[in-house]
C-alpha cells in the first residue's frame, strides 16, 4: 500500500513532495480498485502466516516454505489456466479428469518403454486435446462452457477409468521422476534447506509467461475484453472466436502440465487422481480477487489463491486437533471467510 | 386428412419444436439398445404374490426419483441465473439426520415422520443460508453454493461421526421400498412433488417471476419484483427437493454412506436441466425438460448397468450422449439440417437457372 509511505518525516520543504505522494497514492489507488480483492488474498495470506507461526511455529522456515511450493505446483499451474477461463467469463471443470487421463495414459507409455520425452510431450498434448474439443463445443456449436466442459471431464474420467482402475506406478529410475529431483538452494542448518524441484521451476515459469501474455500482449487484452462483454469485443474487431479458443487450449494444456508435475513427484496416478481439483482451482482464482463473472482479475492473484489453499491444509495437519470429517467445514469456511472479505472491502469502496 | 390425424401431427410438430425432444429420443434410443440385447427388457410383469408391477422400467423410474427431485429445484434455480452446487451434500445430510435420527429413537411410524421432518427442515434451513448469501450478502451463486457443498458434506461427516450410519424402521424404508396399488411409493411421491410444484409455479406468478430475475434482475425490480424474498423462496425449495432425494437414497437401503451419497450428483440434475433444453444462463425453466433429463439419465445409468460396462467407464457414455445431445440442440447443426432440406426444395429450380 502507497499511502503508508507519506507518514515520514514532514519538513517545509519537502511538503509539496508529500502532497505529490499523496496524489500519487490516491490516483494509484483509484485506478486499481480492481486489484483490491487480490492485495485483500495477499494481506490474509500474511495474516494465515503470522498465526500459524504463532500458534504452531516453524511456518516461516525454509523446508515449510519450500514443501509448501513443491506440493502445489500442480494447483498452482492449473489455477494460472483456470484463471485465463474464467477472465473470459466461462469455466473449465474438466481439468481434474484431464489430469487423470494424462497421467495414467503417460504412465502406462512410460511403463511401457516410451521414451521419457515422448511421453511427457503426449502427456501435454492429451491436455491440449481436451482443451481444444471443449473449446470447439463452446465456440462453433454455442455448448455452454459450464456443460461443455462437463462432457469432457466426463469423458477424461470415463478413458483413464477404461484404461485403468488400479494405481499405475512409475519406475523410480524413469526419467520422467527426474523433474522432481531435489536440490538445494539455501543451505540452512540440519534439515532446514531451502531446496525446489525443476516442477516449482516449471510452476514459476508458467505464472511468468500467463502474466506476460496477460497483461503485456494482445492476446491478453482480448481475453479481459471477451471477459467484460464478449459482443463489443466482438464489434471492436477483436479476435474472439481465436482467443476463445486458445482459452480453452491453454487451460487444458496446463492441465497435461500439471498431470506431468504431479506424476513426476509422486510417481503414481490412478482413474482416480484429481478429483475435485478444479474445485480447488476455481476456489483459488476466486480467493485470488478475479470475478467468476469474468474481465477482472490477475494471475498472480491466482498463485496467491493456491498458495492459501496449500497453507490452510499445512495448518490443518499442524493443528492436529481438529478432526478429519470437519476439514472440509473448515476449508468451506475459509472459503466463505475470503469471499465475505473481498465483497465487504470491494463495496465499501466502490461506493 | 382428419381432424384428429392433423392434430397428432400438429402436436408431433410443437413437440419436435421443444428443446428436449432430442432428450425423449435419447431415452427411446437407449431402451431399444436395451432390447436388442434382451428383447424382454420391456416386459413389466405383476408379482402374483402381492400384486406389485415388476420389471426394468420400474427400476428405471424408481431410480430416477432422486435425480428427478433435485432437478426440479435445479430447473428453478437455474432459471434465475443461478446454480446450485450443494445438492448432493445437501442429499447427504438430510440422509444423515434422518438415519441418527431412527438410530436414536426406534421404530414406529411417529419416529419416521419425525426423522423426515427433520431431515427436511435441516435441508430447508440450509438451503435459506444459499439463499441469503447469494440475495442478502450478494455473493455469486456458484461459490455461496460451493461453499455450501464442501461443508454440508462435512457437517454430514461430523453428524454421524464419520460413518456410515444404518438404522431400521419398517415405515421409513416403505418410502423407497413399499408399493400402492401395484406401483412404488416413490415414483408415487415423486410425481406428486413434481406435479405441486409445477402447479404453483405455473399456475401462480411465481414462474414468471422467478424467470424474470433471470431475464435481466435490474428490470425484474423496477417492475417492482423483489428478488430477495423469491431468491430465498428458491433456493430454499431446491434444498427441501434435495432433502427429499437424500430421503429416497437412503431410505431404499436404510444406511447413509456420508462420502458416496449424493456424490456429484448435483452434476447429474445439472445435465438433467441443460437437457430439457434451458440455459445456464437463465430466464426460463421447463418442467417438462427436466423430467427428461433426469429418466434420461436413470435410464442411462440402467442401461450401462444392463449391458455389463464396467460402472467407472460410466463417465465416458454420460459424456458421449451430452455431446451428441448439445450438438443437436446447437443452431449450427440445426442450420445445416435445414439448409440441406432447403436445398433439396430448391434444387429442381436451381438446377433451372444454372
Amino acid at each position: 500500500m502507497t499511502s503508508t509511505l507519506v507518514t515520514g518525516p514532514s519538513g517545509a520543504g519537502t511538503k509539496s513532495r508529500a502532497a505529490r505522494l499523496v496524489d500519487t497514492a490516491a490516483r494509484t489507488w483509484r485506478t486499481n480498485l480492481a486489484a483490491l480483492p487480490t492485495l485483500a488474498a495477499v494481506v490474509i495470506f500474511i495474516a494465515m502466516i503470522v498465526y500459524g507461526e504463532a500458534a504452531y511455529g516453524r511456518i516461516l522456515q525454509y523446508n515449510t516454505i519450500s514443501n509448501l511450493l513443491i506440493n502445489n505446483a500442480h494447483l498452482v499451474i492449473i489455477a494460472v489456466g483456470m484463471t485465463f477461463v474464467i477472465l473470459t467469463g466461462g469455466i473449465d471443470l474438466s481439468v481434474g479428469a484431464v489430469i487423470a487421463f494424462s497421467s495414467v495414459a503417460g504412465l502406462m507409455l512410460a511403463n511401457a518403454g516410451w521414451p521419457a520425452w515422448v511421453v511427457i510431450a503426449l502427456m501435454i498434448g492429451f491436455g491440449t486435446a481436451f482443451g481444444v474439443a471443449s473449446g470447439v463445443l463452446i465456440q462453433f456449436f454455442n455448448v455452454q462452457p459450464f456443460i461443455a466442459t462437463l462432457a469432457m471431464m466426463f469423458l477424461a474420467r470415463g478413458l483413464a477409468s477404461t484404461l485403468s482402475t488400479k494405481p499405475e506406478r512409475l519406475s523410480d529410475e524413469s526419467p520422467v521422476r527426474s523433474l522432481a529431483t531435489k536440490f538445494k538452494v539455501i543451505d540452512g542448518e540440519r534439515v532446514n534447506d531451502l531446496v525446489l524441484t525443476p516442477g516449482v521451476l516449471i510452476a514459476v515459469l508458467v505464472i511468468a509467461v500467463g502474466f506476460f501474455v496477460l497483461h503485456r500482449t494482445r492476446t491478453g487484452r482480448t481475453v479481459y475484453a471477451i471477459g467484460g462483454s464478449e459482443p463489443s469485443a466482438a464489434l471492436m474487431g477483436l479476435p474472439v472466436v481465436r482467443t476463445k479458443l486458445w482459452v480453452y487450449a491453454i487451460s487444458g494444456t496446463l492441465a497435461g502440465l500439471a498431470a506431468v508435475v504431479y506424476t513426476a513427484r509422486l510417481g503414481i496416478a490412478q482413474n482416480i487422481t484429481g478429483i475435485g481439483w478444479e474445485l480447488d482451482a476455481i476456489a483459488a482464482v476466486v480467493i485470488g480477487g478475479t470475478l467468476l463473472t469474468g474481465g477482472a482479475g490477475y494471475v498472480l492473484g491466482a498463485v496467491v489463491g493456491a498458495l492459501v489453499l496449500g497453507l490452510m491444509n499445512v495448518l490443518i495437519t499442524r493443528d492436529g486437533g481438529i478432526r478429519p470429517e470437519a476439514t472440509t467445514i473448515i476449508t468451506g469456511g475459509i472459503l466463505l471467510v475470503f469471499v465475505l472479505l473481498q465483497r465487504a472491502l470491494t463495496a465499501r469502496k466502490r461506493e | 386428412m382428419s381432424t384428429t390425424e392433423r392434430r397428432t401431427v400438429g402436436g408431433l410438430r410443437v413437440l419436435m419444436r421443444r428443446q428436449f425432444f432430442w432428450g425423449i429420443i435419447a431415452i427411446l434410443l437407449l431402451l431399444l439398445v436395451n432390447v436388442l440385447k434382451d428383447p424382454s427388457f420391456l416386459s413389466v410383469s405383476v408379482n402374483s404374490t402381492n400384486g406389485n408391477l415388476v420389471g426394468n422400467l420400474v427400476d428405471i423410474l424408481r431410480a430416477s426419483a432422486p435425480i428427478l427431485m433435485i432437478a426440479v429445484g435445479m430447473s428453478l434455480v437455474v432459471a434465475t441465473g443461478g446454480i446450485d452446487l450443494s445438492v448432493g451434500s445437501i442429499m447427504v445430510v438430510a440422509g444423515a439426520v434422518s438415519m441418527e435420527f431412527l438410530k436414536a429413537n426406534g421404530q414406529s411410524g411417529g419416529v419416521a415422520l419425525g426423522a423426515l421432518g427433520a431431515a427436511l427442515a435441516v435441508s430447508a434451513l440450509l438451503g435459506v443460508v444459499n439463499g441469503i448469501l447469494v440475495s442478502v450478502v450478494g455473493l455469486q451463486p456458484f461459490i455461496s453454493t460451493l461453499v455450501m457443498m464442501l461443508a454440508g458434506r462435512g457437517l454430514a461427516k461430523v453428524i454421524t461421526s464419520g460413518q456410515n450410519t444404518a438404522a431400521s424402521n419398517g415405515p421409513f424404508r416403505w418410502i423407497a421400498n413399499g408399493y400402492v396399488i401395484g406401483l412404488p411409493v416413490v415414483v408415487l411421491l415423486a410425481v406428486v412433488v413434481v406435479l405441486l410444484v409445477a402447479l404453483v409455479v405455473r399456475r401462480s406468478a411465481l414462474g414468471l417471476m422467478i424467470e424474470a430475475i433471470g431475464v435481466n434482475p435490474k428490470a425484474s425490480r423496477m417492475a417492482g419484483i423483489k428478488p430477495r424474498g423469491l431468491l430465498i423462496t428458491v433456493y430454499a425449495l431446491s434444498a427441501l427437493l434435495a432433502g427429499i432425494a437424500g430421503v429416497f437414497a437412503t431410505a431404499s437401503v436404510m444406511t447413509v454412506d456420508v462420502s458416496r451419497t449424493g456424490y456429484q450428483l448435483e452434476l447429474d440434475a445439472i445435465l438433467a436441466v441443460v437437457i430439457g433444453g434451458a440455459s445456464l444462463a437463465g430466464g426460463k425453466f421447463s418442467m417438462g425438460g427436466a423430467v427428461v433429463g433426469a429418466l434420461l439419465i436413470a435410464t442411462l445409468d440402467k442401461t450401462i448397468v444392463f449391458l455389463g460396462v464396467s460402472s467407472s467407464a460410466t463417465p465416458a457414455f454420460k459424456a458421449a450422449v451430452i455431446i451428441v445431445l448439445c450438438l443437436l440442440q446447437s443452431e449450427r447443426v440445426r442450420n445445416l439440417f435445414t439448409q440441406r432440406r432447403a436445398a433439396r426444395a430448391r434444387a429442381p429450380k436451381e438446377s433451372v437457372t444454372a
